[in-house]
């Protein structure tokens, strides 16, 4: 059988064809580079400044010029969190969750071992942060630099980043939000919120990888991680990665025109799914509040299975899915995600995250739910703990 | 992704032998659900006194089912004491090879063996009741049976734990856990036997002692080393070396490893710095 399903869209996404075309003419007409006085090359500069303006539009900027083209989200991440630390100078207490992606916790550990007070914030079981909890951070009196991500990357759950960054801004701090997840699926606009920093990553809607953004705001202090050059108005050196950032802003443009349809199509794809699979699979549960979430993204646990059994038998049937399961990932400690969520034992090991993008389709989500059923059946009968 | 053979890829499509053996002679289980893998195996023997039918149920991934399906393949055809031979590197060699990481999956069929031979001859279970928070998930071994096997084995070094129970031999991530378990344990020991008074030069030596015994293997597992650099009454100067050089946490290090066995050993007031 060569049928294929992709259906782990968080993880990465197909570049649309769109944006491939658009990339094309940079790497064989217009390949000159936009610092250059001649025309052949200053010329390609225009194509930067329309790109910046699509990706300040899809996240709501006022001003284009307070995105800063990046390399990936990961990067975006570190540059937001460790140049404002830099910048704002003393000992700043930074405030992060326990569930952000590795890309945060990473440079919030790093800092935590340089000597700064780091503050992890827990979630209940389902992946809901307490707002109270972040306002005593925030009114501490001390100075801080936040970063809390708005839509969690394994289960979908939104953060409420209005109040969280308006608890922030109140307490005098400055606050990132790893938006990786949420752009392109949401709408996003940071010019009506207390939002300092936001984190983009290309590969995530449907640019390719290698590109991703950052949202500084104008007054916001960044100091820059790659110096020796004007280009970023000297905020990230380093000539511009010129087909990539046309590409960018191309899905950018593409996600404004269509986020509204794509997001029903993939909730009610999402729903079907989900509901079929808690119908029809034994021991199904979904992790995280089903209420305030991504339309694209389920994480559903099996109880008594292992998650990694369940992704090479899909990946058998030709299904992209990924787990939060410690085998999988050569961590041996299951998702931290779902950990902090205390998801319980039986069910920590056996979690399978579904993630869709507007090129999903109900056969797709057919097919799903007619393999899944039978891939839990066989691993309940291999597994000693299923009682049936 | 996983690299695996063909072999471990067969066994996982295909498992042999999956259920359980009706009225076995021998029934073990290995792992829990905690752990992330189990291992159920039951088996039969003939009237030659071979095992004629061994059955498997795992929980876990590919390799927890591939390893177990092989095991009973293994086991069928041998006597109880040519079964006991069976080690979890003959799992590993019968099905051509298992990434590092999933080393723990022979070791999982190697205890479930071992625990259905003991339930043959006694009759009684094996069965390790999950007691304690699980430290070393590799191998899920618990606070609790760390603790325990320093007092029964009167235990000296973390090295000493991993032997014991294996805790800490696979990935090594709860190594720094299972130090600070040993430290505490070691140090309530130690509470009632009053570190004596030393002269500086008595100080310095077990100061140097301690280094090179329990601190040195520690950091060399991980391609990191330090020495001795000076003695300043309670404060120790030492250079790291090696790995730890260019390691973004070799301050954690300086002080939940270097500056804890230290206190442990020496005295309560020592400060640690790097140089």
């Amino acid at each position: 059988m060569n049928k294929s399903v992709y259906v782990d869209n968080n993880a990465t996404t197909a570049v649309a064809p769109e944006v491939t075309e658009s990339m094309l003419p940079f790497f064989t007409e217009h390949w000159g580079n936009p610092s250059s006085m001649h025309t052949f090359g200053g010329g390609v500069k225009k194509h930067i400044d329309t790109a910046r303006e699509q990706v300040a539009a899809l996240i709501g900027a006022e001003h284009p010029s307070e995105v800063i083209f990046t390399s990936c989200g990961s990067e975006s991440d570190n540059m937001a969190i460790r140049g404002a630390v830099d910048a704002m100078g003393g000992h700043p207490h930074v405030i992060t969750t326990r569930v952000e992606h590795a890309a945060v916790l990473g440079p919030c550990h790093y800092l935590e071992d340089k000597g700064y007070r780091l503050s992890t914030l827990d979630v209940d079981d389902k992946g809901i942060l307490d707002l109270d909890q972040v306002r005593e951070f925030a009114m501490s009196g001390k100075k801080t630099v936040a970063s809390i991500m708005w839509a969690n990357n394994e289960t979908g759950v939104l953060f409420p980043v209005p109040e969280i960054a308006a608890s922030i801004k109140e307490g005098g701090g400055v606050f990132h939000t790893d938006a990786v997840q949420v752009a392109g699926k949401l709408p996003v606009a940071v010019k009506d919120l207390p939002i300092d920093l936001l984190s983009i990553s290309g590969h995530k809607l449907h640019a390719p990888k290698g590109i991703g953004a950052l949202y500084v705001r104008r007054g916001t202090k960044v100091t820059p991680h790659i110096m020796g050059g004007h280009q970023e108005r000297g905020r990230r050196a380093g000539t511009e990665n010129v087909p990539y950032i046309v590409g960018l802003g191309k899905a950018c443009e593409l996600a404004m025109q269509s986020m509204k349809q794509d997001a029903e199509l993939e909730r009610r794809l999402r729903d079907r799914l989900e509901e079929g699979i808690l119908a029809t699979c034994k021991g199904a549960r979904v992790n995280g509040d089903r209420e305030n979430r991504l339309p694209n993204t389920t994480n559903i646990s099996f109880q008594y299975v292992e998650g990694e059994a369940i992704l090479l038998m899909l990946d058998d049937v030709g299904i992209c899915a990924s787990t939060g399961s410690a085998c999988a990932s050569g961590s041996l400690e299951p998702s931290h995600v779902l950990r902090a969520m205390d998801v319980p034992r039986s069910s920590l090991h056996g979690s399978i995250r579904f993630s869709l993008s507007r090129y999903n389709t109900d056969e797709d989500i057919d097919y799903v739910l007619e393999q899944m059923p039978r891939i839990i059946d066989r691993l309940r009968e291999l597994s000693p703990f299923a009682q049936d | 992704m996983w690299e695996y053979t063909d072999k471990v890829s067969d066994h996982f499509r295909n498992p042999r032998n999956v259920g359980e053996v009706e009225n076995p002679d021998g029934d073990g289980l290995a792992g829990s659900l905690a752990c992330g893998d189990a291992l159920r195996l039951t088996f039969k023997l003939d009237a030659d006194k071979k095992i004629c039918e061994a059955k498997f149920q795992t929980f876990g991934c590919a390799s927890a089912i591939a390893s177990s399906s092989a095991l009973t393949e293994m086991l069928i055809g041998k006597t109880v004491e040519e079964a006991e031979q069976v080690t979890n590197k003959d799992i590993i060699d019968y099905l051509g090879d298992l990434p590092k990481q999933k080393v723990h999956c022979s070791v999982m069929g190697r205890e479930a063996l071992e625990a259905a031979i003991y339930n043959y001859r006694t009759g009684k279970k094996l069965d390790r009741q999950l007691d304690g928070e699980v430290i070393c998930h590799c191998f899920g071994i618990t606070d609790k049976e760390i603790e325990k096997v320093i007092h029964e084995q009167n235990l000296t070094s973390v090295e000493g734990i991993t032997e014991a129970t294996k805790a800490g031999g696979g990935c090594g991530q709860c190594i720094p856990e299972i130090e600070t378990i040993f430290s505490r344990v070691t140090g309530e020991k130690k509470a009632a036997e009053e570190k004596p008074k030393m002269t500086q030069l008595q100080k310095i030596k077990l100061i140097e002692e301690t280094i090179d015994r329990q601190v040195r293997p520690i950091l060399r597992r991980d391609g990191g080393d330090l020495e001795l650099h000076d003695v300043d009454g309670d404060l120790v100067y030492v250079k790291f070396l090696g790995a730890c050089v260019s390691c973004p946490v070799s301050s954690v290090t300086l002080k939940d490893v270097v500056e804890t066995q230290l206190r442990e050993a020496v005295s309560d007031d020592i400060v640690v710095e790097a140089v």
